[in-house]
């Protein structure tokens, strides 16, 4: 009877199984997809502006915040007085327009209020893809050099904004 | 509330049309198919439980236009997986490409089969006939 210790195993197996689901349980894994692009470049793209008289946001500028947002999407809503902070801070602030219609765009700027520099229209997602965006809104932190400093998936906080602005003054 | 709700009613529907490849197949039939394998193993993003291809959401119809407009200029499916898995990391395909975190999924596979032989290979000797 030497593989007495045998008898344990599938107990043994089912009490860590039970284990890990239950960890499962506590603390569930952080579904949020992030981009692979943080820390690196961010890609050139070109896009047509979206509204008259501001123009289109491109692959290079100043230190600055992308974000990406979209006239039909609540939270960009809701984030809006707090991109109007930023920019009043003096942090300029480009935009990417997700499957969006310039009337629409106009009229959401026009109710919430323009903390954009610049806004592009990305009318198949195709920029949002090449930034391994998923979803709106998100911002990414850009610096001078072109580096993606940080992305922040989800709608800017009130307890975000001072932090973004500081991230972009040390990007400058 | 409620009254703010309505307002923003006309802001909930989106009025844009899908992209043009997002449900119109490509004209060569060789070309959707290689388009259509490869949709098949690409997790959407937004509905994180479907591929693009089974996928309603108005993202993976963006990324199927992704897929079929790359794959007509000749592109090569692995090279458009490559490009989202640079983006999106590993977990954007359904063919996770072996990692420190994936060897497991292949090898145990293999390390129970050769389990499996040695148990049975036991088995069979202790009774002889």
């Amino acid at each position: 009877m030497k593989v007495r210790w045998l008898l344990w195993v599938p107990l043994v197996s089912f009490v860590l199984l039970f284990a890990v689901v239950a960890s499962g349980l506590w603390k569930p894994a952080d579904r949020t997809v992030r981009s692979a692009l943080v820390g690196t470049k961010l890609p050139g793209f070109a896009l047509p502006p979206m509204v008259a008289g501001k123009p289109a946001t491109t692959g290079t500028g100043p230190a600055r915040l992308v974000n990406v947002f979209a006239s039909w999407c609540v939270p960009c809503a809701a984030e809006a007085p707090q991109l109007m902070r930023l920019k009043a801070m003096g942090v300029p602030i480009d935009a990417v327009a997700i499957r969006d219609t310039a009337p629409a765009v106009q009229q959401f700027l026009a109710r919430y209020g323009d903390p954009y520099a610049r806004i592009g229209d990305d009318r198949n997602s195709a920029v949002q893809l090449s930034l391994g965006s998923s979803g709106v809104p998100e911002t990414f932190v850009v610096a001078a050099d072109g580096t993606i400093l940080e992305q922040h998936v989800g709608d800017v906080r009130a307890d975000d904004v001072d932090r973004l602005a500081a991230l972009v003054r040390g990007a400058r | 509330m409620k009254q703010r709700f309505a307002l923003m009613l006309p802001l909930l529907i989106a009025a844009t049309p899908a992209a043009p490849l997002a449900y119109t197949q490509l004209p060569d039939a060789a070309q959707e198919a290689r388009a259509r394998a490869l949709m098949e193993t690409l997790r959407c993003l937004v509905c994180q439980g479907q591929s693009i291809a089974d996928s309603d959401a108005d993202m993976a119809g963006d990324m199927r236009a992704l897929v079929r407009v790359r794959v007509a200029k000749g592109e090569a499916p692995g090279a458009i997986r490559d490009w989202l898995i640079a983006r999106y990391g590993a977990y954007v395909t359904y063919d996770p490409p072996m990692s420190a975190a994936t060897w497991p999924l292949w090898l145990a596979p293999i390390a129970l089969l050769v389990a499996g032989v040695v148990v049975a290979r036991g088995s069979f000797r202790r009774r002889p006939r």
